[in-house]
């Protein structure tokens, strides 16, 4: 039996994979470009197929504000933002972690002002790492589907009780147009069951909730998150793989390798350029190159395990991201070089930037940064960090 | 808004489990006595919210947990929407018989709560917002809120030569909350408690967002003894520089319209925060509330 498949964008993807979850509430405010996903959302809420209450918030603060009011009760909570929206909710994302409230939350990955862009890059979920939730970057929009259901298995796994971002490159995944197969709500039921936790507050077990502390207490509620981000690595591959049994699609867990296996240059990506990367790859592959991709799928908790792994048999990595951390360099390329002074003999690694404000990144740019890494290999002096079509010259 | 049809909730038969206890608040704080009191009214079916401030301040310090029924802090802009998903989460589940309520002070109300205060209105969420007012930033040391009194001296709004302390009216906070069409709002003072109780109990019997506010003395950052906190706070109606009112069905009513005033001078001079003050700020000060009442008296019979 063939299962249902729709022609959908990304946003409309994450729009069904957050029906199929059965949230009890969705609480969103609108922005560009994640306002199909909402809009789509609320529709469903009208016709009845989607059994949710429907919050008109007045700000992506109020957002994340209502959905640990949500979670707060137990009941499970969907919101959706971008860019501009991500930061104003900063506060309240910080906080649903430190409460451990495990909110599943879409954002379409947007540049963020000054200039103002509405296109994409990946600057406003990476400027937020550090507060506490778990960040996944999907390809396609199949993956943004099959990963708002995964999200909430994860996020909600007693162990782990930590919130989870789904990021999708702004109009390049959430405005393009898939064929996208769509699991059956019966299905996913098993595979997802209500939501359960001991973190709320109930007229049986009555609790003050999200209270202050003394320093004599603080760092160990801090370590215990940290724990229970650890703790979300087996949660994610356990996942993967039950997922992958019901559903027949399985993403690889931390990572997704490809064509790595006797890889001298591995080109490292995160989100939607993973297509184009994976081209190149191919091509290069046909030329003799012994070239691989491994696509990040997680920036937290990080995949330092896996990179370290790869790291150990390859001469050169490449790390090509739509960021800038201003005064240094992209933000996941620290974290890989983190990983990569681990290991003895690490290979050398590039940073590649580019995409950002939504600026085009080419089959021949990428082929180009495959090209400077095996110059770097055979010991040219290359750029470590490269900004990629840059309209002019600079005397760097 | 007559009350005939609620249970009255009197001296006589007002609960004596208590709900708020073992918090660290100072000695004669207002603020407390007004969750005390709101609490007893509300009962154990209740979800309460308190945005960073005293009462979350003093009333959740781990492992002493102030609160019998539920509680839980927001963060400071975000208490009138936090209290929506609750109540929202909740009735998604099939919870019945339930409130859920909102302490929070003047600052996270007036200035940095208003919007998302103003966003559950609009939506009318079954939520309580009890906001009281304490007329400074207490928690953090008494700073200027948008609830501040004209005149009064408050660590940001220092009284010297050149400044008589804060320059600006208290915001009108109940007829902001009146001009949504709130389904209930109503101003009190924990000078006249029986008054503050009726209030609360027709806030917890109305369907859809009640706002609820309520003067509520602070020794600490007045400058006044301890023991004068609920007579204080009685002076400030019976002086008219606060007032008794009601909102509901497009109509207002003004619950007492005394003949004539309390001093206002006495009422003012009494306390640290306004010793300072000249006649001509003082005139200022009466001026501003003269009419305010002769435009209450005019509009709200």
């Amino acid at each position: 039996m063939s299962n249902k498949k729709l022609f959908i964008s990304g946003d409309e993807a994450v729009a069904i994979g957050t029906k199929l979850s059965r949230p009890n509430v969705i609480s969103a405010y609108p922005i560009t470009p994640q306002t199909v996903t909402v809009e789509r959302l609320s529709e469903m809420v009208e016709s009845g197929e989607l059994k949710a209450e429907y919050m008109h918030v007045e700000s992506e603060h109020s957002a994340m504000s209502a959905a640990m009011g949500v979670s707060a009760v137990g009941a499970r909570a969907f919101t959706a933002t971008s860019s501009q929206g991500l930061l104003y909710m900063a506060e309240g994302l910080h906080y649903a972690s430190g409460g451990r409230y495990p909110i599943v939350m879409m954002n379409a990955n947007r540049s963020l002002a000054l200039p103002w862009s509405i296109y994409g890059d990946q600057r406003d979920s990476l400027s937020l790492l550090d507060s506490g939730w778990i960040q996944v970057y999907v390809e396609d929009a199949q993956e943004a589907l099959d990963m708002i259901i995964q999200a909430y298995k994860i996020a909600e796994n007693k162990d782990v009780l930590t919130p989870f971002m789904i990021n999708l490159d702004g109009f390049v995944l959430t405005h393009t147009y898939e064929l996208v197969e769509i699991p059956e709500q019966e299905k996913v039921d098993e595979f997802l069951p209500p939501f359960q936790t001991p973190n709320k507050m109930s007229f049986e077990e009555p609790k003050n909730l999200a209270f202050s502390t003394t320093p004599a207490d603080n760092l160990e509620y801090k370590y215990q998150q940290n724990r229970a981000m650890f703790n979300s690595i087996n949660v994610i591959n356990d996942v993967d793989k039950e997922f992958g049994d019901k559903f027949e699609r399985y993403y690889g867990g931390m990572v997704q390798e490809y064509r790595c296996d006797d890889a001298e240059v591995v080109m490292l990506t995160l989100g939607s350029i993973t297509g184009t990367v994976r081209m190149i790859v191919d091509k290069l592959r046909d030329e003799g190159k012994k070239v691989g991709l491994l696509k990040i799928r997680y920036m937290r908790p990080f995949p330092e395990k896996e990179i370290i792994k790869l790291a150990k048999n390859v001469k050169a990595i490449g790390v090509v991201e739509k960021d800038i951390s201003f005064g240094y360099e992209g933000t996941v390329f620290t974290n890989v070089n983190s990983a990569l002074s681990k290991i003895d003999n690490a290979p050398l690694s590039l940073n590649f930037l580019c995409g950002m404000g939504g600026r085009d990144v080419s089959k021949s740019d990428i082929y180009n940064m495959f090209i400077s890494l095996f110059n770097a290999v055979k010991g040219e002096k290359q750029k470590r960090v490269q900004f990629i079509n840059m309209g002019v010259e600079t005397d760097e | 808004m007559n009350n005939t049809d609620i249970k009255r909730i009197t001296p006589k038969n007002i609960t004596d489990k208590e709900f708020f206890y073992g918090h660290k608040a100072c000695a004669g704080c207002g603020g407390s006595i007004a969750v005390r009191l709101a609490l007893k009214v509300l009962g154990e079916r209740t979800f309460a919210v308190l945005p960073a401030g005293c009462m979350s301040a003093v009333g959740f310090i781990f492992p002493q947990m102030a609160f019998v029924n539920n509680a839980i802090i927001s963060t400071f802009p975000g208490s009138a929407s936090m209290a929506s998903g609750v109540s929202v989460g909740a009735r998604a589940l099939g919870l019945k018989d339930y409130k859920t309520v909102v302490f929070a002070g003047d600052g996270g109300t007036a200035d940095i709560g208003l919007q998302a205060l103003s966003g559950a209105i609009d939506r009318n969420e079954d939520i309580i917002y009890v906001c009281y007012d304490n007329e400074a930033y207490m928690n953090t040391g008494i700073q200027k809120s948008g609830l501040t009194p004209f005149g009064t001296k408050t660590t940001t709004t220092p009284a010297g030569k050149n400044i008589h302390g804060a320059q600006s009216f208290k915001k009108n906070m109940f007829e902001i909350m009146a001009a949504h069409e709130i389904a209930y709002a109503a101003t009190a003072s924990i000078g006249y408690p029986q008054d503050y109780i009726d209030k609360i109990n027709r806030a917890k019997h109305t369907k859809g967002t009640s706002f609820i506010h309520v003067y509520a003395s602070c020794p600490t950052g007045w400058g006044i003894p301890t023991e004068t906190t609920v007579q204080i706070a009685k002076e400030a109606v019976d002086s008219g520089l606060f007032y008794l009112a009601e909102y509901q069905n497009r109509k207002f009513k003004l619950n007492k319209n005394p003949k004539s005033f309390f001093s206002a001078k006495d009422y003012l001079l009494k306390q640290a925060r306004f010793k300072h003050l000249t006649d001509d700020d003082i005139n200022i000060i009466e001026q501003q509330r003269d009419e305010k009442w002769e435009y209450m008296r005019e509009h709200w019979k």
